[in-house]
């Protein structure tokens, strides 16, 4: 859904765009992940950006406009959504970073929409929307609603199926360790018992 | 059967349509070796088509102009078992396309094929970069002008289209519910297990402890 606003003629085909990038990607540990976005000015745009995976779930986030002024700025936040219209034209900075972990490396979720719907084909309209007309578009309203709530829902459940991964994961772990530390400590013991009661060089007073 | 007759200021918009199919999008900055990866997480037979654009800073000009012809990105596309189902290598600009034939996380790297240092002048490539995932990789102009749609025929076919793409999400739901729940029931067997046999190894331990102390001293005839 990439259209071009034009005018032609005596046909006034005003077609704004619906542009959305959703990302996932991966911010290494003490990194910092910058996008940008070329907006007009009085151009309302979202982001919504989580964290799927990696140490706490959490990461910092700023939004700049053109000038540096800060828009949104918070820390450690597992999931959050930022809506803001432009005030100037000019390119918008939204950046995650993952400086303050030492080593965990973290998946980060995120999705930048602005501009207005568009109709779907080029075509002005001399009457109004018959009733089948408008009934498929809110059809199609829901249905975008409906996308986007698996999007949030897969995220949500892709979040907790790592961490039961990782759970699973150290119980595996501890298991094996601890049983070989329950082998090593269990018979250190008794060689350690055994070497107090050792002659070595005098003898042990046996008292009864 | 109704046909639409083309419209000469359809056709012209279709025209730039086509043209400036890629006008702007999100951008990021990237080093001459780095390699930066996306995850794409889909459900199986869903295409995926991405469109990126490179520039490169100017010194003359200051600005960040169309990068050179043979400054080219490598693209890499990796499925979730990963084997490579891409890996081909594009110019400044480029369009990939591939659909996915196993529902899962599947990986998207770039990065650029330059080994002259001194092309990037100690700067960053920007790369412009535009992802769009099943239903939306729709060119409906392109249906419309193919197909000779009216309005309403093409607003059903997207319909159609989304609720496809809605069910294949829903399929793919319920494969990682499963995979999550094989998850779940594994740890709580191998928490339950692990409870029983430590159980048994530390009263086993604690017995032949005492066992062989026992004899040890009765050896030593301190007992």
């Amino acid at each position: 859904n990439n259209y071009v606003g034009l005018s032609s003629l005596g046909h006034v085909l005003v077609v704004f765009g619906v542009f959305g990038t959703e990302l996932t990607f991966e911010l290494p540990d003490n990194d910092k992940q910058c996008f940008y976005e070329e907006l007009e000015k009085d151009v309302r745009f979202d982001i919504d950006f989580q964290v799927i995976s990696g140490g706490n779930y959490d990461v910092d986030c700023f939004v700049t406009d053109p000038q540096n002024n800060v828009l949104y700025n918070e820390r450690k936040k597992q999931y959050d959504s930022f809506s803001h219209t432009t005030a100037m034209k000019g390119d918008y900075k939204v950046c995650f970073s993952n400086e303050f972990s030492t080593f965990t490396h973290k998946t980060v979720y995120m999705e930048f929409r602005y501009g207005d719907e568009v109709p779907l084909m080029p075509i002005t309209r001399s009457t109004a929307l018959t009733q089948l007309e408008s009934s498929c578009v809110s059809i199609h309203e829901i249905l975008k609603v409906v996308a986007d709530s698996q999007t949030r829902y897969r995220l949500r459940e892709a979040h907790d199926r790592t961490k039961a991964e990782h759970l699973l994961e150290r119980v595996t772990y501890w298991s094996f360790g601890q049983t070989v530390m329950l082998f090593v400590i269990g018979i250190s013991q008794v060689m350690l018992l055994r070497s107090f009661f050792t002659e070595k060089k005098g003898s042990v007073a046996a008292t009864t | 059967m109704v046909s639409v007759k083309m419209h000469p200021c359809v056709l012209s918009v279709l025209l730039l349509n086509v043209f400036c199919s890629f006008v702007s999008s999100l951008y990021f900055h990237i080093g001459e070796t780095e390699k930066k990866c996306f995850i794409e997480e889909i459900p199986d037979e869903t295409m995926i088509i991405g469109n990126y654009r490179t520039q490169l800073y100017d010194k003359q000009a200051e600005e960040y102009l169309p990068a050179t012809q043979g400054l080219g990105m490598f693209v890499e596309v990796k499925d979730p078992d990963d084997k490579v189902i891409l890996s081909r290598q594009y110019g400044s600009e480029g369009r990939f396309t591939f659909t996915s034939h196993t529902p899962g996380e599947h990986q998207i790297c770039l990065h650029s094929n330059s080994s002259k240092f001194s092309l990037f002048a100690g700067g960053m490539l920007r790369v412009h970069l535009d992802i769009q995932v099943g239903e939306h990789a729709n060119n409906y102009a392109e249906i419309a002008a193919k197909d000779k749609l009216t309005e309403l025929q093409l607003r059903v076919r997207q319909l159609v289209e989304q609720v496809d793409q809605i069910q294949k999400e829903q399929n793919y739901q319920r494969y990682r519910e499963e995979r999550f729940r094989q998850t779940s029931e594994s740890t709580n067997q191998r928490v339950l297990w692990w409870s029983i046999v430590q159980t048994l190894i530390l009263v086993a331990i604690g017995i032949w402890q005492m066992r062989h102390l026992k004899s040890f001293f009765e050896a030593k005839k301190l007992v």
